[in-house]
Parts: C-alpha cells; structure tokens; sequence
C-alpha cells in the first residue's frame, strides 16, 4: 500500500497535476487503481471524459462491496454517509471476513481509516520527491513504475480462467485501438472484453490447463 | 479549470455515489447475478488495457521501446511473487539498463 502511494504520487506529479489535485484524488476519490488510471489518461492525452469514465469503471466494484457491508454499517444516515468514503478493497476484505456484525463494522473502519492514513502521506511524499525529477524518471526507468504497477494490480485477479480470458479480450482490443482511437478510448473500449470473455470459448468450464499464460 | 480538476470532481462524485450506494440507499439486497459477473470481472479488462497501453502507447502510436523490457520483467516478477516493491524497482532498473545498452 505505501509504496503504492508513492508510485500514485509520482504518477500525479508525471502527468502534471500540482500537489492538491494529486491529494484530492487520494482523499475525495480514495480509489487506488481508479486514480492510476485517470493520471495516466491524461498523461497520455486523453479527454476529460475518457479519463472520467474509465476511472469510475473501476470503481463500480465499490457499488458491490456497499451492499456486502450495508448491515454492519447500519446507524443514522450521516454515520453511513461517512463510512461509505472507507468503501475500498482493503476495508472491504477486512470487514468481511468477521463473522460478528460488530467486528465487521470495526475491521471495515480500522483497516480503512488506516489505508486512507497512509495513502495520502504516501501520495504527498511521492510527489514531493519526484515533481522535479524531469529526465530522472527516465534515466531510473520509472515510466515503466505505471505498467508494472497496473501488471501487480491485476495480477491477483487472473485466478481463474474467465478473469484471464477477460484480460487477455481487454489488452487485445486497447493495443487494436492505440493507433486509430484518441488516447483514453482504448482503455475504456477495452470494457467489451468482459463480453467477449462471456462468448468465447462457447465450451465452459474451460481447463485451466490450456489457459495459463505466462 | 484545468482538466485535472474536472476529472476529480467527476470522479469524486460518481465514485461516492457507488461506494454509499448500499448503506445509504440499496441495503443488503444483493445485485443481480449477470451484474455481479460484469461487476467482478470489470477491472480485469481495464488493468490489462491499462498495462498494456502505458507501456507500448504514446499517444496515437504503439512505440516499442525499454518499457516494454520493464513490463517483461515485471510479470516474471509476479510470477515468482516478488512483493510489489521489488516488482517495481526490478522493472525500473530493468528499463534503465535497457536504454543504457540501447
């Protein structure tokens, strides 16, 4: 998580945000993998609404997560509205592997106030540290932090045969698209790849023999 | 306004309105089974693509250069479940040596 936070922060100052845009997006959007993607969107080129679109993509996950929490968050309306900002991966696997209502909602807080904590002073420290570093993100090879930060973010995911066919359809159609789309639109069209996973192959359940990649 | 500030306000408001959606207004339903598989397997497509274009991607044009050496790297990384601070500098220090070399 820190040094992820520090890899975000450096992104942010890469792309040329200034320091409270990059903290903005670690405090008001509190979205890891969402955040990445809108930076490096609009590092690239991309529109507003590409970058906008593909970052909240990601995030509808959280929608899920909402309802497996909801009724250990149960409370007056503005404590549940204050909660749901903590609605992340982490705070959501803690939480949910209690049994007891009253844990869960206590593991939910803890571990989010805690990824919330160290995600901002981490995204602080990396972009103070790399806002001026100009061709030394080059000459250290840190334009290949992103593909490799988004290669760790999706590794855990290819546990299964549907997620690596999804990957594979989604990678597929943004490198198609590079040449002929403006920047942005490939990473967003690359959502059809969960339709094609869906079809193709016809045959379930696939070996996971055959499928294993790398 | 910058773009910058337009995508997080955008992004500020849709993302919190995912995240309260249940305990705000949803409850503990849950979603329907075909929304759930999109709902999982959403993020797979985007991060593949994200990779994928951060490292080959240069606005309008694929360029193969020492990225891709770092993103090579990366995954073998993975495969031998490096954790992720070794991934990272092992696929930056891997994109360096390929330029120096280059």
């Amino acid at each position: 998580m820190a040094p992820f936070g520090i890899v975000f922060g450096a992104a942010a100052a890469t792309a040329g945000l200034n320091m409270w845009q990059a903290v903005g997006y670690s405090a008001l959007v509190f979205g890891g993998s969402s955040q990445f993607a809108a930076v490096e969107i609009l590092g690239d080129g991309g529109s507003v609404a590409s970058a906008a679109i593909a970052g909240l993509l990601l995030n509808v996950r959280s929608l899920a997560f909402g309802v497996i929490m909801a009724r250990a968050l149960a409370g007056p309306w503005w404590q549940r509205a204050a909660m749901s900002q903590l609605m992340i991966d982490e705070s959501t696997a803690v939480g949910a592997a209690q049994e007891d209502l009253r844990w869960r909602r206590y593991g939910y807080l803890v571990a989010g106030l805690g990824v919330f904590g160290v995600w901002n002073l981490t995204t602080v420290i990396g972009f103070a540290v790399f806002s001026d570093a100009g061709d030394l993100i080059t000459d250290l090879g840190l334009d290949a932090a992103g593909p490799a930060a988004f290669l760790a973010l999706l590794w855990p995911r290819l546990v299964s045969p549907a997620q690596r066919r999804t990957a594979i359809a989604g990678a597929l159609i943004a490198l198609a698209l590079i040449p002929v789309a403006p920047p942005g639109v490939p990473i967003l069209a690359s959502m059809f790849g969960v339709a094609v996973a869906a079809v193709w192959p016809p045959t379930e359940p696939a070996s996971p023999v055959d499928e294993v990649s790398s | 306004m910058s773009a910058a500030t337009s995508v997080l306000i955008i992004m500020t408001v849709g993302t919190y309105a995912l995240k309260s959606a249940g305990p705000l207004v949803l409850g503990d339903r849950s979603l329907p089974v075909r929304m759930q598989q999109v709902v999982d397997l959403l993020p797979a497509a985007l991060l593949a693509a994200l990779a994928i274009v951060s490292t080959v991607g240069d606005g309008e044009q694929i360029v193969l250069d020492a990225r891709l050496v770092g993103l090579v790297v990366a995954g073998l990384a993975l495969w031998r479940r490096a954790p992720f601070v070794l991934v990272i500098v092992l696929a930056s220090a891997a994109t360096a040596f390929a330029r120096l070399v280059a």
